[in-house]
């Protein structure tokens, strides 16, 4: 097409072009219900705190709970979990960030910021292995506490063989981050509200 | 479509007042029932039959298991286990469907394997594989969301691992997988969807089969010596011909379907999944379908989470390269004595790599026994790494190379000729001996 053609056809393109453009936007509107219905709907929302009394947990005692469809492990830990998880730098972790929902983001994945208000001995995290989503399983894998033979805290995720220490961070096998720790607020001394 | 004009002429008045307003008899005809074939096609050509059959028989007892079928987290398992137990025929129209998926798969891998033997992909049919591997790759969806359907604990921690592969893309992961689930993990609002999109996909496919066949029809069909339909003697009607090879063999595949539902029809399944879904525990083992194995291998071959993911979805996107990759002008392995040797070692290749997905990644291969930590020894995760390795190598440098590097035997004139030459070696009569 020469210029002189082009210049003589340019009102009728620009009406072209507006018109398309115009008809383009409409189109990607209306297609935004149909992707979003796909979101989590209200009733999901609705589930999403739920309270847990810690008192009956005896100390070494794990009990999982289910919030928001997944698995949530609460762990008394014994006094030499805590010391093994405290005495681990840092920059040994694969993953070296807390994953903590109540801390902020960049904060270092120390022993002490695994925990809620330096409550050490109650460990609360999500049962969900950051690698491809399985319940990892307590008392095991490579990182635990060993006395005797019984293995206290850490996790095996037995899916893909990732092991977790005794504060739930990855520390071997697949998985990139540390189990993550979700939003969760002492309402008493021994009393939590998650979500 | 293309490529062949049918002589149809309608024989009643009816039919020729028909024929005026819509001519789909001349095309049975010309496409269907004289269509122009090779005439030395062999067994392997009637698996796309085959295929067409399968599809027909997952969605005709598909739609029938739907109407005792209950999609909710609450209800699915057990209702499987009346259309089992209650359901009139329930079990047999479930084992059906069920081995229907498994037999799809074995016809559909030999059909691939078949096309990559004979070149099928190469000029002028780039466009008829890349509709192929469109297809399988909306069948592998198809098959994953059915299977989450009996809501099992394999077909939810199947599930939620492969869902949770999506996690792995940059910044939109998370969020995209939040939206796949509609919540934060498989359940109930994931159940629902995909059976939608279960009920849906097979409809695709079809589409997908018509848009498959067209292509096939504008080029004509690769045929066991690779070279091109030269002269009308070199082909026979579609029908009888291929209509009754293809009957015979569809007829034969169908006594080795009916052996499996009838005799072994949860060998290929997992026990676990007769157990149901427990958001809580994951079993000890979680293995894919027999069909996704050899990218479940690939997957895990990569340490890395990202990583895995792109070398998995990455071996099946290959493919669509590969009438780029595959530098010879030879179609037909027949005539590629190099050729041959590697296409069978990827065969090989392939069933090794679903070995090393069906394991354990740190027992020893083919065991049960766990390999001690920190110190070499032959796994699952090793052979699947080395099998990993050998398969991006076939696409990536033995077919670019062999294409340059290898002597092609010497082709045949035409089809018609080959044929002679198999059939009558000489034209001098061989006295009997």
């Amino acid at each position: 097409m020469s210029t002189a053609e082009h210049a003589e056809t340019n009102r009728r393109d620009f009406l072209y072009i507006a018109t398309g453009s115009v008809a383009a936007v409409g189109a990607a509107l209306a297609v935004w219900p149909f992707i979003n219905q796909m979101n989590p709907d209200a009733s999901v929302l609705a589930l999403a705190s739920v309270e847990v009394d810690l008192a009956p947990i005896a100390e070494g005692q794990e009990i999982t709970i289910k919030w928001r469809g997944n698995p949530v492990f609460i762990r008394h830990r014994l006094p030499a979990e805590i010391e093994a998880a405290g005495k681990v730098a840092v920059s040994d972790l694969k993953d070296p960030l807390a994953r903590n929902a109540n801390l902020p983001d960049g904060d270092p994945a120390t022993g002490a910021n695994r925990v809620v208000g330096g409550k050490e001995q109650y460990l609360v995290m999500m049962g969900v292995c950051t690698h491809l989503g399985c319940v990892p399983i307590g008392n095991e894998g490579e990182y635990a506490v060993v006395e005797g033979n019984v293995k206290h805290g850490g996790w095996f995720c037995p899916c893909h063989g990732s092991n977790y220490d005794t504060a739930g961070r990855i520390r071997k096998g697949p998985a990139p981050e540390n189990l993550h720790i979700p939003q969760y607020a002492y309402l008493s001394d021994t009393k939590i509200r998650i979500g | 479509m293309s490529g062949h004009a049918s002589n149809y002429q309608p024989k009643s008045a009816f039919g020729k007042w028909f024929h005026e307003r819509l001519p789909i008899m001349d095309m049975v005809q010309g496409q269907a029932l004289d269509f122009p074939t090779p005439k030395n096609l062999n067994y392997f050509w009637t698996f796309g039959g085959i295929l067409a059959v399968m599809l027909v028989i997952q969605i005709v007892t598909g739609v029938v298991l739907v109407m005792h079928y209950t999609p909710h987290v609450d209800m699915a398992f057990n209702s499987v286990e009346h259309i089992m137990r209650d359901v009139n025929s329930g079990w047999l129209l479930r084992y059906m469907h069920a081995n229907g998926a498994s037999m799809f798969f074995i016809a559909v891998y030999i059909h691939m394997f078949r096309g990559m033997y004979y070149g099928s992909y190469k000029a002028p049919r780039e466009v008829l594989w890349m509709i192929g591997v469109l297809i399988y790759l909306v069948m592998m969806a198809t098959a994953f969301m059915g299977y989450v359907l009996p809501w099992g604990q394999m077909s939810f921690w199947g599930a939620k691992v492969i869902t949770n592969l999506f996690s792995a893309i940059p910044f939109v992961g998370d969020s995209l997988t939040t939206m796949l689930w509609g919540g934060y993990s498989v359940d109930n609002p994931t159940l629902n969807r995909f059976f939608s999109l279960h009920y849906l996909l097979p409809f695709v496919i079809a589409g997908l089969v018509v848009l498959h066949i067209w292509a096939l029809h504008v080029v004509g069909n690769n045929n066991p010596t690779g070279v091109s339909v030269k002269s009308p003697q070199d082909t026979v009607p579609f029908s009888p011909y291929y209509t009754v090879k293809d009957a015979f063999a569809i007829v034969i595949f169908l006594m080795f379907y009916a052996a499996w539902v009838f005799f072994a029809p949860n060998y290929l399944g997992h026990a676990i999944n007769y157990q149901e879904a427990n958001p809580l525990v994951t079993p000890a083992h979680i293995v894919p379908e027999w069909y996704y194995l050899p990218f479940y291998a690939i997957l895990r071959a990569i340490p890395d989470k990202l990583g895995g993911v792109i070398a998995m979805f990455g071996s099946i996107l290959i493919l669509f390269a590969l009438p780029w990759l595959d530098t010879s002008k030879v179609r037909s392995g027949n005539y590629r004595p190099i050729f041959k040797q590697f296409f069978w070692l990827f065969v090989l290749n392939c069933i090794i790599l679903g070995f090393a997905g069906s394991g354990a990644p740190d027992n020893y291969f083919l065991s049960h026994e766990a390999a001690p930590p920190d110190q070499w020894a032959l796994t699952y995760k090793l052979v699947g790494q080395i099998s990993t390795a050998y398969y991006f190598a076939h696409f990536l440098v033995i077919l670019p190379l062999l294409g340059l590097l290898e002597t092609p035997k010497p082709l045949p004139a035409s089809i018609s000729d080959a044929v002679l030459a198999k059939n009558h070696p000489s034209t001098v009569a061989v006295p009997a001996e």
